[in-house]
C-alpha cells in the first residue's frame, strides 16, 4: 500500500514552521517584552507625570502633561547626591574586592589538587544556599562590637562576603574550561608566572569578571536590610533605604512620583552598566560552549 | 640571546627518569626508569595506548613536570631543574594553545619578544617560517578566524620560529579530519627532515610513527618496551604488546599448545624455533598480510572455514576458524582479486613469518 498524503507532508510541516516563525515566535517576544518593561515603563511614566494625573480616576496611562518637578524636588530637598554617592562607592569598593579576592581563590580551587577541595566547594555552596537575612542577626551583633556602624566598611565587607561564593564559582567554572595547555604553551614560551597572569590569562578572563562584577555590584547597589539596620546617619545612606524613607517623610499621602523619579534614578545607572557591557556579557555566560 | 644553538651538539639525553604521583590509593608510576637520546636529524616517535606514559614523559621533558628520580639533558645542559621557558624546547600541543587574544603574528613572536631578539630580526624570522608554511596571509587574523588546518600550521610555525635545540610534539594531527591529517603529516616529515634539531613525537597512531620517524619507542604502562627503527619494531617486535600494538590489521596471536618440538595448531604442526626449553604452551604470531591461500606446494597448511570477510577496499580481510579447534581463528589480507569457492578454505603460513613469544612472559622467543 502506498502512503497517503497526510497533514505532516513535508509541506504542510514548512507551512507550520513558518506561521510559528511569523507570528507566534516574534508575538510571544513582544509580549515577554511587554511584561518584563510595563512596570519600569509605568515607574517612568509616573516620575514624569504631575500629582494630579498621578492620583486620579480612572488611570492615566499616557500623560498628556509632563513635569520634571519630583526629580527636581529630590535633588533640592535631600542629599541625593550623596545617596547616589554611596551607593556606586559601596557598590564598587565591594565588588572590586569580591573579584581582587575571589579571582585568585577560583583559580586555586580551578588548578591545583587540593586535600579537602570537595568540602571547600561544597562549603561554598552551602552558604550561597542560606537566605542571607538568617546571618543578618549575626553580622549587625559584629558589627556593633567593631563599632563600624555608621562606617562604609560595615556595608563593605557584608557584600563581598555574601558575593565572594558567585565569585568563586563562577570564575572556577570559567578557569576550568580554560584548557592547562595554554597555560603550558605560555610557561614553554618563556613567560614567567606573573606575566603568564596579566599577559594571557586576564585578557581572556575579562568577559567572566564583567559578568560576575556586573552581578555583584547590581546586588551591592540594590541590597536593602543590610543598609538601613547598618547606616543612621541621613548623609551615608544609600539610594535603596532613602528611597524607601520617602514615602514615610513627605506628609500623609503617599509621594508616588517621588517614588517613581528615585527609582528611575536608581535603576539608570544599572541600565547603563549592562547596556555598555552587553557584548561582554554575552561572551561571558555562554564561554566554553563553542570551542574556541 | 639564549635562542641560537651551537651547530656541533644537538642531542637530547633522558637518564632513568621515573615519575611518580601519590594518590591517596597508592602510588602512580605513569614512566618507570627510562633512559633514551634522540640524536641530532633523530626524529623519535614515543608510541603507546593511552595512559601509557608518553605525554607525560613529554612534560618531563619539556619542564612542565618534575621528574621524581633522573636527569634530563639537553646539548649536554643538565636542565632537570631549569624552567621550561629556559630550556630552550619548543612544543605543539594537540589542541594547539593559541593565545586567542594575540593575532597569528603575535603567536608566533611572542617568545622571540620574550627572548629579546631586535624586533627586526624577529619580524624576519616569523616572515620566513610563515612563507614556509603559507601563513604570509593569515598573519593579522585571530586564532578563532582560522580553520583548524590553519590553527596547526600555526602552531608550527610558532615552534619552528624559535629554531628550538628539541622539538616537542604532543599528538599534533589528532584534531585533523583523515584527509587532512595524511597531508600535513607528509608536510611534517619534509618540514622536519630539513632541520636538525632532534625531535620527540608522541602520537597513539602507528601509521604516524612508522611513516614519521627514524626511531620508535613503543611504550606500555609506563616502562619501554622497545626503542628501534620503524622496520626493527614491524619486523621483528620485542613482545607481544609490541606485536599486537603495531600493525593492522592486528597480527594474529594464537596460544598454542606444544608437543615434542612442535607447535600443535588444530590438526597442523609447525616447527618451533630453537629454544633451550621447549614450554608446555607457546605464543605464535604471524601478520593477517603474512598469511595466503595455499597453494600445492605449501607445507603448512591449515584447514578452516571462513566467518567473517571484511572489505578494506585494497584488500579483504578474512577470518578462519580453524579446523578441528573451535577456539583457535586466524585472519588474513587477501589481495581483493582474489576469490574463493568456497567457505573451506586452507592456508599457508611459512615458518620464517612466524614470530614466536612466551606465553606467561610475552618475550620474544628464538632468533628468525
Amino acid at each position: 500500500m502506498t502512503s497517503l498524503p497526510n497533514s505532516s507532508s513535508p509541506q504542510a510541516k514548512t507551512k507550520q514552521i513558518n506561521i510559528i516563525k511569523l507570528i507566534i515566535l516574534p508575538l510571544g517576544i513582544i509580549l515577554l517584552v511587554i511584561f518584563c518593561l510595563a512596570p519600569l515603563l509605568w515607574q517612568f511614566l509616573t516620575s514624569l507625570k504631575v500629582n494630579q494625573d498621578i492620583s486620579s480616576l480612572p488611570n492615566i496611562y499616557f500623560p498628556t502633561r509632563y513635569t520634571l518637578d519630583h526629580y527636581i524636588n529630590l535633588f533640592t530637598s535631600r542629599p541625593l547626591v550623596h545617596y547616589i554617592f554611596n551607593s556606586a562607592f559601596v557598590s564598587i569598593a565591594s565588588t572590586l574586592l569580591c573579584l581582587g579576592i575571589g579571582t585568585p581563590a577560583a583559580y586555586a580551587l580551578a588548578r591545583l589538587t587540593l586535600r579537602g577541595e570537595k568540602i571547600i566547594l561544597a562549603g561554598i555552596i552551602i552558604i550561597s544556599l542560606f537566605p542571607f537575612i538568617l546571618i543578618f542577626l549575626g553580622l549587625l551583633e559584629l558589627i556593633q562590637i567593631l563599632k563600624l556602624g555608621n562606617n562604609y566598611i560595615s556595608l563593605i565587607i557584608s557584600y563581598t562576603a555574601i558575593n565572594i561564593p558567585l565569585t568563586l564559582l563562577v570564575m572556577r567554572s570559567f578557569f576550568k574550561q580554560l584548557p592547562r595547555e595554554l597555560e603550558d604553551a605560555a610557561k614553554i614560551d618563556g613567560y614567567s608566572t606573573w606575566q603568564m597572569l596579566i599577559q594571557i590569562l586576564l585578557p581572556l578572563t575579562v568577559p567572566a569578571l564583567v559578568t560576575t562584577g556586573i552581578l555583584t555590584f547590581i546586588f551591592a547597589w540594590n541590597e536593602f536590610i543590610l543598609s538601613l539596620t547598618f547606616i543612621s546617619q541621613e548623609s551615608m545612606k544609600t539610594l535603596p533605604v532613602a528611597a524607601a524613607q520617602l514615602s514615610g517623610s513627605l506628609g500623609k499621602e503617599i509621594p508616588y512620583g517621588a517614588i517613581a523619579a528615585m527609582t528611575v534614578i536608581g535603576t539608570f545607572p544599572l541600565v547603563v552598566l549592562v547596556m555598555f557591557f552587553q557584548g561582554k556579557i554575552v561572551q561571558g555566560l555562554t564561554s566554553g560552549a563553542v570551542k574556541g | 640571546m639564549g635562542l641560537k644553538v651551537d651547530d656541533s651538539m644537538r642531542k637530547l639525553e633522558l637518564h632513568n627518569i621515573n615519575k611518580i604521583y601519590k594518590t591517596n590509593k597508592g602510588n602512580v608510576i605513569p614512566v618507570k626508569d627510562i633512559s633514551l637520546e634522540v640524536d641530532e636529524g633523530e626524529f623519535l616517535t614515543l608510541l603507546g595506548p593511552s595512559g601509557c606514559g608518553k605525554s607525560t614523559m613529554l612534560r618531563l621533558i619539556a619542564g612542565l613536570e618534575q621528574p621524581t628520580h633522573g636527569k634530563v639533558i639537553i646539548n649536554g645542559r643538565d636542565v632537570t631543574h631549569v624552567r621550561p621557558g629556559d630550556r630552550n624546547i619548543a612544543m605543539v600541543f594537540q589542541s594547539y594553545a593559541l593565545y586567542p587574544h594575540m593575532t597569528v603574528y603575535d603567536n608566533m613572536a611572542a617568545s622571540l619578544k620574550l627572548h629579546k631578539v631586535p624586533s627586526d630580526q624577529i619580524r624576519s624570522l616569523v616572515q620566513e617560517v610563515a612563507n614556509k608554511l603559507g601563513l604570509e596571509n593569515l598573519m593579522e587574523r585571530k586564532p578563532s578566524q582560522l580553520s583548524g588546518g590553519q590553527r596547526q600550521r600555526v602552531a608550527l610555525g610558532r615552534a619552528l620560529v624559535r629554531q628550538p635545540a628539541v622539538f616537542l610534539l604532543d599528538e599534533p594531527l589528532s584534531n585533523l579530519d583523515a584527509l587532512l591529517r595524511e597531508q600535513v603529516r607528509a608536510d611534517l616529515k619534509q618540514l622536519f627532515v630539513a632541520q636538525k634539531a632532534p625531535v620527540v613525537y608522541v602520537t597513539h597512531d602507528q601509521t604516524e610513527a612508522m611513516t614519521l620517524s627514524t626511531k620508535i619507542a613503543v611504550l606500555c604502562d609506563g616502562k619501554l618496551q622497545q626503542l628501534d627503527t620503524p622496520q626493527g619494531i614491524y619486523n621483528q617486535p620485542a613482545n607481544q604488546f609490541v606485536a599486537s600494538f603495531v600493525g593492522s590489521p592486528q597480527m594474529n596471536l594464537l596460544t598454542l599448545h606444544c608437543q615434542g618440538n612442535y607447535a600443535l595448531l588444530g590438526q597442523v604442526k609447525i616447527p618451533l624455533p630453537n629454544l633451550p626449553q621447549v614450554p608446555p604452551q607457546i605464543v605464535l604470531g604471524i601478520r593477517p598480510e603474512d598469511v595466503a591461500l595455499a597453494q600445492p606446494e605449501d607445507k603448512h597448511r591449515i584447514e578452516g572455514r571462513i566467518y567473517l570477510v571484511e572489505n578494506l577496499g585494497m584488500h579483504n580481510l578474512i577470518s578462519v576458524r580453524v579446523k578441528g579447534s573451535d577456539s583457535l581463528s586466524i585472519r588474513a589480507l587477501l589481495p581483493n582479486n582474489l576469490t574463493w569457492e568456497t567457505e573451506e578454505v586452507t592456508l599457508a603460513i611459512s615458518p620464517q613469518l612466524i614470530h614466536w613469544f612466551d606465553s606467561e612472559t610475552w618475550v620474544r622467543l628464538g632468533s628468525l
